[in-house]
């Protein structure tokens, strides 16, 4: 019997990397999905982004474990998309217990014709998206009167702005990541009552294709303040996507049922230096 | 199903009942063998029935009904050698140490103005230094570990925010803080996690006594009881619960020391129903 059997689990980002891990790893304890992802390249990223296949093999993983999933290709910016993407899958799955704020992108390393453009487009995707991901299901959340759990994925760059070179990308991303926290807390303290669980996890580097690339690869290369960005205090630099995956797992199952208004680094001891 | 700590060796102080307890079991349903201390004894300034070797007795059958080997003894977590001899006496038995629960603690409030050397020693001397004594004993054995291990610090909301009439509980369990961070550094080479637990109200001996229902409830003094003392409990949290239970902090405390958080060190992990973000 798995940790989260009957239950229902929203995840944006669930195309690939930790997001896939987030929506198997859930699926492996007995939930449904409905995954979001917007399957193309934003202007201000020179890594490649997800695909819509990228999307299908994630609905083809968790189908292989015999659980379903509702995909769908929507961008978490545009709001009345979400609102429509959100209703579409509970139609078919069933209300929401679970919410999964993963998507984002890290402009770190890619060309910045236009700061003004860079930092708006990482607040953007990173905080309103996350905004727009708990508004689209909250209110159904509250009316249910089941309670629930929400994770945002915040970054060690959420509580530290170490290694920060002053450009447009490194500021945004570190403001949006913080301003993560401060959505967390809001939505702690306004759904607490109704029994929805709100925390963050802010993971240090981890393999997916958003770091292991040639842009963010020579970035970090090239840039000295940026090896204090990736500096753990374990003997490690990159983790796994499970491991943050294990952590959500961890926050939404009722191991986790008193926790709430947690920052939980997951970061081997990277914020803890 | 094996185990999330199968084969593993857990030190757990303060084990008789409560938290300690309930870590021992959980530890074990997941497959620890557990070197368990108590003081099992009264210290004078506590103001609520500490607990007994009965206690201790009850945590041992537990523990070997789960079919996992227990070495249990009676130790006060002051004292350096006798924790050090309990704790080595059950390495030799079990075969190594993997993991450690620092949970042995007691309460007692008073005004500031008011605390007395003794509450004062009292309180620094079991939850604080009996933390640095329980780990300054352990880390020889973490390290010898080739595979490294994890300890786990049990400090208290009061651990990151005020709260009044118990100056001395939340200066000990911010020390805990300072203690874990230290040892996450120190450690981390060796592939030793350390973390701390930051609980909200846990339902056991230590808060369910006349004593603290009359903090609630300073209208009724010491003649209040558990119901009258719940709503009062209830608003600390901004989840609608007065208290949590002892099996939620043993739950994250498998979670911290297990390999499901390899990479999780250095941190201070509420569980505390909202209370600070309260
Ligand atoms: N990989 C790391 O080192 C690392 C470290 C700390 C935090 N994070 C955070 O973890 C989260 C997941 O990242 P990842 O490592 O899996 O990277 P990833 O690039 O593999 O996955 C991110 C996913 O989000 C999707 N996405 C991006 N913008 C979107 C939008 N506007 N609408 C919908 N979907 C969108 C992408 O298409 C992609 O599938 C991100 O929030 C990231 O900032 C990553
Ligand atoms: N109960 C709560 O509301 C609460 C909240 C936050 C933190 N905590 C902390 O959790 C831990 C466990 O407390 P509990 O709630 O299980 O209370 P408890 O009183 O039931 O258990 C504490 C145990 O520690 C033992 N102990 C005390 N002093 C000792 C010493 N000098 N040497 C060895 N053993 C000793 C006691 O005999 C007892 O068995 C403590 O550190 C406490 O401060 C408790």
């Amino acid at each position: 019997m798995g940790k989260l059997e009957g239950k229902v689990a929203f995840i944006t980002g669930a195309a690939r990397g930790q997001g896939r891990s987030h929506a198997l790893r859930l699926a492996q304890e007995g939930a449904d999905i409905i995954a979001v992802d917007l399957c193309e390249q934003v202007g201000t990223i020179d890594y490649p982004m997800s695909t819509q296949e990228d999307l299908d093999e994630t609905v083809r993983q968790v189908e292989a474990l015999d659980r379903r999933i509702h995909a769908v290709k929507v961008d978490v910016r545009d709001q009345a998309a979400m609102k429509a993407a959100y209703a579409a899958g509970v139609a078919e799955l069933g209300p929401v217990d679970i919410v999964l704020g993963n998507a984002g992108i890290a402009p770190l390393g890619s060309a910045e014709p236009d700061p003004e453009r860079t930092f708006d487009e990482v607040v953007a995707i990173n905080l309103k998206g996350v905004w727009n991901t708990v508004w689209v299901a909250a209110q159904d959340m509250i009316d249910r009167g089941q309670g629930g759990a929400i994770v945002l994925t915040s970054s060690t760059q959420g509580l530290t702005g170490r290694g920060s070179d002053g450009s447009a990308a490194a500021i945004g991303y570190a403001a949006a990541k913080h301003g993560v926290v401060g959505l967390m807390r809001s939505f702690a303290n306004w759904l607490g009552p109704y029994g929805i669980r709100v925390n963050t996890v802010h993971p240090t580097g981890v393999h997916t294709p958003m770091v292991e690339n040639e842009v963010i690869g020579r970035y970090v290369e090239e840039n000295a303040d940026a090896a204090a960005m990736v500096a753990n205090l374990m003997p490690i630099d990159l983790i796994d996507a499970v491991d943050i995956s294990n952590a959500v797992l961890y926050l939404v199952s009722d191991d986790g049922r008193y926790v709430s208004g947690v920052t939980l680094p997951v970061d081997a001891g990277f914020t803890a230096r | 199903m094996t185990g999330l700590l199968e084969g593993k060796v857990a030190f757990i102080t303060g084990a008789a009942r409560g938290q300690g307890r309930s870590h021992a079991v959980r530890m074990a349903e997941e497959g620890a063998d557990v070197i368990a201390v108590d003081l099992c004894a009264q210290i004078g300034t506590v103001p609520y029935g500490m607990a007994t070797p009965e206690d201790l007795a009850e945590t041992v059958r537990q523990v070997e009904a789960l079919d996992r080997r227990i070495v249990a003894s009676t130790v006060d977590v002051r004292d350096s050698a006798g924790l050090q001899s309990a704790l080595d006496d059950g390495v030799a038995q079990l075969g190594g140490l993997d993991v450690v629960s620092a949970n042995a603690g007691v309460f007692s409030t008073a005004r500031f103005e008011d605390l007395t050397d003794d509450q004062w020693d009292d309180m620094i001397g079991v939850n604080l230094t009996g933390v640095f004594r329980t780990a300054r004993a352990a880390v020889p054995h973490l390290k010898a570990n080739p595979d490294g291990g994890a300890m786990v610090l049990t400090s208290s909301t009061a651990g990151v925010k005020g709260i009044p009439n118990a100056a001395h509980y939340v200066a000990a369990k911010h020390g805990v803080v300072g203690l874990m961070k230290t040892l996450a550094n120190e450690l981390a080479p060796h592939r030793i996690r350390v973390n701390s637990l930051h609980p909200t109200t846990v339902d056991t001996d230590m808060i369910q006594n006349p004593a603290m229902y009359g903090l609630f409830r300073p209208d009724l003094g010491t003649s209040a009881t558990r119901e009258d003392a719940e709503a009062g409990f209830r608003t600390t949290n901004k989840l609608d619960v007065p208290w949590v239970e002892s099996i939620d902090i043993s739950n994250a405390l498998v979670w911290l020391c297990s390999d499901l958080a390899r990479y999780v060190t250095g941190v201070q992990l509420p569980v505390d129903a909202g209370n600070l973000v309260k």
